[in-house]
């Protein structure tokens, strides 16, 4: 039979503004049917989704690729986009770049980062200007 | 929870089979199996959806029989408030229907639209003394409650706790009835809610935000409809038994609870596919704003209950009528009608989609779904009994189905296994075979 691990790997358009969320809200339905603690669930895809949001506002889009095992859910989302300067700036609760057009679309309020912070029990922000940023997003599954 | 009950059943020789009713069903509860199209009981929330769709009309909703009155020394009528707007409003008024609710042989009539003006109230003053969560969602559509526990956990807190507009008002009828008449006891007393609703049905014989439903047996409107007109008929001068304004009427249709609400920020959906786009959207935190959600399974609201008879639209069309003649409210809200209307318990999560309890198990199963997934045409067509390529493959993993249940699946084996017999046929013994022949000659 096959092997305890399920990965699931999606593109995240930034095209067409309607899909946004579509890989967070996939997640959440595979790890539903998983039986995984309802409160777990909510943490990856509030998390999951604020990165999904950057890669399509910030970085014209990029991939998602997600591993769950027993133990946890790994996400890792990966865009060719501008890259972040300073990542700990960015982190701040209250720091962004959004354009104006971006914030009259309810986004902008520089909380993504930190949300994602919040809601996960690792995170890691790699990013290069110029070549793109990965986000890795790490939730525990605790029975 | 095995022997639940549910309002929607299936009247097997009525059933031809047809796969229509299974791609209908929002929580895909329904199975074609042996011909016959069954509900799995857990799954299903009494929406009334197949019951719409099925034309063979072989899915029902069973409701009491008239004859439960004869079991009580008095009884109680709850009209439901769509029950107004089956009939032509010019000519039967709301006091003609109560009376004739009288005339068949209730003792005493009690407005559930009353109740409604009474779960308004509560639910208020719960948003005043609340600041969070948000939004609350109404609790006063069971098959919407029962939607949240099968499929949305996450948003079982955000239930509003405050009981069903039926609940409240059993409780407030027995009540009164009690008062004013001191020989009965609350024993002697058969309460009847008088429904447009399966999932009401369903909510009084398991309750849900009750240890015990208030209510006693349940109508639908469609078995007392011809005996009301009959009566009215007959009707002089009837009664002043009114207790509901408009405040409470208009809960029939779609919104009228939620324009109830002190908010600007109130969000009303109907139809219970676009109740689950909407929760979707809550799952993701989004529609934080809003303070408010009336949700209702039917399309238009109650009045598109399964068990009505008028038209849901014209029925809509009487109900905006009534608001031009109508008082919002005819008497305040008091203490006494507020008392016990918290929920006494809280609805908790129904698990009907986990794969596996062991997370490494579901997780096999999960990538073996998959697996049976690609191998399927991804066609939905329904054929196998279950309504989607991928519920086949959940059915597979479950082991409940099998992958030959997929007609193309069949197919494909009977066409391999007719080419393997032909290739079988071709081949002849060595003895026989002089192609082989010469080729074979120094191999030895
Ligand atoms: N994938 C990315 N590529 C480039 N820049 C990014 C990326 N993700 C975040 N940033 C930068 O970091 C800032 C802070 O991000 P954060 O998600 O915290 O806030 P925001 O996206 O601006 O607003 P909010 O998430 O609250 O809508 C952004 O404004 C942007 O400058
Ligand atoms: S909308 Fe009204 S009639 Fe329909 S299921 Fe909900 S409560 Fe019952
Ligand atoms: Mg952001």
């Amino acid at each position: 039979m096959s092997d305890n691990v399920v990965k699931l790997h999606y593109d995240i358009d930034a095209e067409d503004f309607t899909t946004a969320g579509e890989a967070s809200s996939g997640v959440k339905k595979t790890l539903t049917r998983l039986g995984v603690n309802p409160e777990v669930i909510k943490r990856v895809s509030i998390a999951m989704y604020e990165a999904e949001i950057n890669a399509v506002i910030h970085a014209n889009g990029g991939v998602a690729d997600v591993e769950i095992t027993p133990e946890r859910v790994t996400v890792v989302i990966s865009d060719r986009g501008p890259g972040i300067p300073n990542v700990d700036k960015a982190m701040t609760p209250g720091w962004s770049t959004a354009s104006n057009t971006v914030r009259e679309l309810g986004f902008g309020a520089g909380m993504g980062l930190p949300n994602m912070k919040r809601y996960t029990d690792e995170m890691y922000v790699e990013s290069e200007v110029g070549v793109g940023t990965k986000v890795t997003l790490i939730v525990n599954i605790v029975s | 929870m095995g022997d639940y009950f549910h309002s929607v059943v299936l009247e097997e020789d009525l059933c031809m089979g047809c796969t229509n009713c299974i791609k209908k069903c929002p929580t895909d509860a329904i199975r074609v199996q042996g011909g016959k199209a069954r509900i799995m009981k857990e799954r299903c929330i009494d929406c009334g959806e197949c019951v719409r769709n099925c034309p063979y009309k072989a899915k029902v909703a069973m409701t009491d029989p008239l004859e439960k009155m004869a079991d009580f020394r008095y009884t109680i009528a709850l009209p439901a408030p769509t029950l107004y707007l089956q009939y032509d409003i010019s000519k039967f008024g709301r006091d003609k229907i109560l009376t004739a609710l009288k005339m068949i042989g209730f003792d005493y009539v009690y407005e559930v639209a009353r109740g409604a003006e009474i779960v308004t109230k509560a639910s208020n003053m719960y948003l005043r003394n609340h600041d969070e969560p948000r939004p609350m969602i109404s609790s006063a559509c069971p098959a919407i409650v029962r939607l949240i526990q099968v499929r949305f956990p996450n948003l079982l807190s955000q239930i509003m706790p405050v009981k069903s507009p039926m609940e409240v008002a059993a409780l407030n009828a027995r009540r009164e009835f009690c008062e004013r008449n001191p020989e009965a006891s609350p024993e002697d007393i058969g309460v009847f809610f008088i429904s447009p609703c399966a999932a009401k049905m369903t909510s009084v014989k398991n309750p849900i935000e009750v240890e015990n439903s208030g209510v006693d047996g349940v109508f639908s409107i469609k078995s007392v409809f011809f005996k009301l007109l009959k009566q009215m008929g007959k009707i002089k001068n009837a009664e002043n038994i009114l207790q509901a304004g408009f405040g409470g009427v208009r809960w029939a249709t779609i919104g009228g609870e939620a324009k109830g609400i002190e908010s600007d920020n109130i969000l009303y959906v109907d139809g219970i596919q676009n109740v689950i786009r909407i929760f979707e959207q809550l799952e993701d935190d989004k529609l934080k704003d809003v303070d408010f959600i009336e949700a209702a399974a039917c399309p238009g609201g109650c009045l598109g209950g399964p068990l009505t008879v008028e038209n849901m639209y014209v029925a809509k069309t009487r109900n905006f009528r009534l608001k031009f003649v109508l008082p919002k409210m005819l008497n305040e809200v008091t203490e006494t009608e507020l008392d016990k209307t918290a929920f006494d318990r809280y609805p908790e999560h129904i698990d009907v989609s986990t794969l596996d309890s062991d997370l490494s198990v579901a997780l096999q199963k999960l990538n073996k779904m998959d697996e049976l997934c690609s191998m399927l045409p991804a066609l939905d067509c329904g054929a196998c009994g279950a309504p989607s390529c991928r519920a086949l493959s959940e059915d597979i993993v479950r082991g409940k189905a099998k992958l030959t249940d997929c007609v193309f699946v069949l197919k494909e084996k009977v066409r391999n296994l007719a080419k393997e017999m032909i290739e079988l046929e071709n081949m002849l013994p060595p003895t026989l075979d002089n192609k082989s022949s010469g080729k074979a000659k120094g191999d030895f």
